[in-house]
């Protein structure tokens, strides 16, 4: 795991430094054109910091000792700002989102999933299916402004974001969690409807491979109840390949959700991260980049812990 | 053969799979008797509804398959006799006799057993669900139980999971799960099948010791002629889901009546066969299930054929001599005379 995040931040690093200028000299060229004359000496203290002109490797192994020793990501240009206070705001409330929408996902497809299976071909799968890749087939940021529009009409929401204006800056208390918990369900549905639909059809396909096997016959023929025996055997057995997608749905959670997150304009890392690529803001970019790697790489740990947990199989042999 | 003797009356039973392609019709008017405290054995070859016979008696048939008619009476030691076809298959009623009074030995010990819980869990939760007594006296016993199905250091092996063990040790495990609640009916489908001859061996005298301490039945399914010579009481020969013949172990083997019956027989292989004698054969294949040849079922196979009447005529089960019934045209006149 070290190894690859090891990999991963020179793999981060070396992505933001591909395109060639940086934001420095756009900077000196913008401020240039407009007639301003830049002050030489913090030019000259920003070059010695980031060992800009010197060669990748001295910059890289600048970067990472500052993150190593100081917890310091270096400047974003484009804000003046340390990046340290840009993200972890937008990293806090992106892994609230992610976590609640993984947690609505769990629960809608779960129990949908084990109806599918249980009474395949009925009424009721025919729905869920068709439900399921309606959610599959609608892109996100359009069921985003359909659900915006109907929170703003039916529900007097404001439009978009995680908090009302009046909470924007207001320090943390009750009620502005409750102000995020009205908010949150309008993201948490639209990033959770696709991965829902894949989810009740991956539970759906499991179950329906466990259902049938023998063990049950054996759980049947002593004399359990249905619901109990098919909770306690087929169901526990399908459960597996459903712990392991964490380790996909929650990259794909963190990263796929910016485009919904500029359209629901919410204070994700989302947005900020497409900015700081569009601005060359490259110590931004990097941390990001490499901030959301890591939790990738987190949540295939967890999976992969869960597993061992869930299964002997996997623990013992 | 009176009633107390029996202790499953088999009457009439139709089991038919619904499939898109058509009605399977696996059990076809099924007859039979399995005797109190004695061993049963159900022959045929493959596809002629021996498991599926054996699922009905316990209401284990998944859809889209469906009892569409007989009934299977279970005669308790007192009061009246259960028609176990009308409890359903899923109410309390069915449920507290699968497991308790009736249990099911499959096949396969490798998939029987579910993969991600403890052999402790998976005996106990079957004494738990009949009986009202503590964890802890469950464990106890499933501990004995172990031990007694001839599985050595049975409290390790508690807290085993099933991939651990060899196949010859699950299907011990599978045979202490059916027994530990003591039922008066154990119905084995195949269960040597998938074992090596040694340990199938061993695995035939742990069901005969054991149904010699607890005195229950045994409905034995298989295919293997030499296991039925052993083990049987009672042998019930069917085709194409139906019974073609049943009678005592002795009578099936020196003086059976059915072509079919007699067919099986002589396709045992035999050690004193002179050299470069070929086995004999049944010849043709079972005939498709949707493709029931009529009259009598098994005329496109029979080396007795009477052209002209065994295509044209369906052949009422009858009993020949007392305890022996046999399905065939041959004896009809015979058998009407014994009737009138």
């Amino acid at each position: 795991m070290i190894p690859t995040i090891i990999a991963i931040s020179i793999v981060s690093f070396v992505i933001i430094q591909l395109p060639p200028g940086d934001y420095l000299t756009s900077l000196v060229s913008g401020m240039a054109a407009q007639g301003e004359t830049v002050d030489r000496a913090s030019l000259k203290a920003l070059e010695e910091r980031y060992g800009l002109g010197q060669p990748l490797y001295i910059q890289y192994w600048l970067w990472v000792k500052g993150i190593i020793t100081k917890g310091d990501f270096g400047d974003s240009f484009e804000w003046n700002l340390p990046v340290n206070k840009l993200i972890w705001d937008r990293l806090g409330l992106t892994f609230l989102l992610s976590l609640s929408t993984l947690i609505f996902i769990w629960i809608v497809s779960f129990p949908i999933g084990i109806y599918s299976a249980i009474r395949k071909y009925s009424v009721g799968d025919y729905i869920a299916t068709f439900i399921g890749f309606i959610g599959l087939a609608i892109p996100n940021f359009l069921m985003a402004l359909v659900l915006m529009y109907i929170g703003f009409k039916y529900f007097g929401h404001s439009v978009g974001g995680l908090f009302s204006p009046e909470y924007i800056d207001a320090p943390w208390s009750l009620a502005k969690v409750g102000d995020l918990m009205n908010h949150l369900w309008i993201p948490m549905v639209v990033l959770g409807t696709a991965g829902t639909a894949g989810l009740i059809r991956i539970m759906r396909a499991n179950l329906l491979d466990e259902l049938y096997r023998p063990y049950v016959v054996t759980a049947r023929a002593k004399g359990m109840a249905e619901w109990r025996l098919l909770l306690k055997y087929p169901v526990r057995v399908a459960l597996n390949p459903f712990i392991s997608t964490v380790g996909w749905v929650l990259p794909t959670l963190v990263s796929g959700a910016t485009i919904t997150a500029i359209v629901l304009s919410l204070p994700t890392t989302g947005p900020l991260l497409f900015k700081a690529l569009l601005s060359q803001d490259m110590y931004l970019a990097g941390s990001f980049i490499m901030m959301l790697s890591i939790l990738t790489v987190i949540g295939t740990l967890i999976s992969d812990i869960l597993l061992a947990w869930l299964d002997p199989r996997i623990r013992l042999k | 053969m009176t009633l107390n003797q029996t202790l499953i009356s088999v009457r009439g039973l139709k089991t038919h799979f619904f499939t898109d392609e058509g009605v399977v019709k696996a059990v076809d008017g099924v007859d039979f008797d399995i005797p109190r405290g004695k061993t049963l054995c159900v022959v045929g070859e493959s596809g002629s509804g021996k498991s599926v016979t054996a699922r009905s008696i316990m209401q284990l048939i998944d859809r889209p398959g469906k009892i569409v008619a007989g009934e299977v009476l279970y005669y308790r030691e007192e009061g009246k006799p259960i028609d176990i076809v009308q409890l359903g298959n899923t109410g309390k009623d069915i449920r507290s006799i699968r497991g308790n009074d009736i249990s099911l030995i499959f096949q396969e010990p490798m998939t029987a057993l579910s993969p991600i819980h403890t052999i402790g869990n998976q005996v106990t939760e079957a004494i738990l669900l009949h009986q009202a007594i503590t964890k802890e006296e469950a464990t106890e016993r499933a501990i004995q139980m172990l031990a007694r199905v001839g599985i050595p250091k049975p409290k390790e092996r508690m807290t085993s999971y099933p991939f651990e063990l060899s196949g010859g040790m699950r299907q011990r495990v599978c045979i202490a799960m059916a027994l530990v609640c003591e039922p008066v009916l154990l119905i084995a489908d195949e269960p040597t099948t998938a074992l090596d001859v040694t340990t199938q061996a061993n695995i035939l005298d742990l069901i005969f010791d054991l149904q010699q301490e607890m005195g229950m039945s045994v409905m034995f399914i298989t295919h293997d002629l030499g296991v039925v010579a052993e083990i049987a009481d009672e042998v019930v020969v069917m085709y194409l889901g139906q019974v073609v013949e049943q009678s005592d172990v002795d009578t099936i083997f020196h003086n059976p009546k059915h072509p079919y019956t007699q067919a099986l027989l002589k396709s045992i292989p035999k050690l004193d066969l002179e050299e470069r004698h070929r086995l004999e054969q049944i010849r043709g294949m079972v005939p498709h299930p949707f493709n029931r040849p009529s009259g009598c079922s098994f005329h496109t196979r029979c080396e007795q054929i009477m052209r002209g009447t065994c295509e044209r005529i369906t052949p009422q089960y009858l009993e020949l001599e007392p305890g022996h019934s046999v399905r065939c045209l041959l004896y009809q006149d015979e058998a009407k005379e014994v009737n009138a």
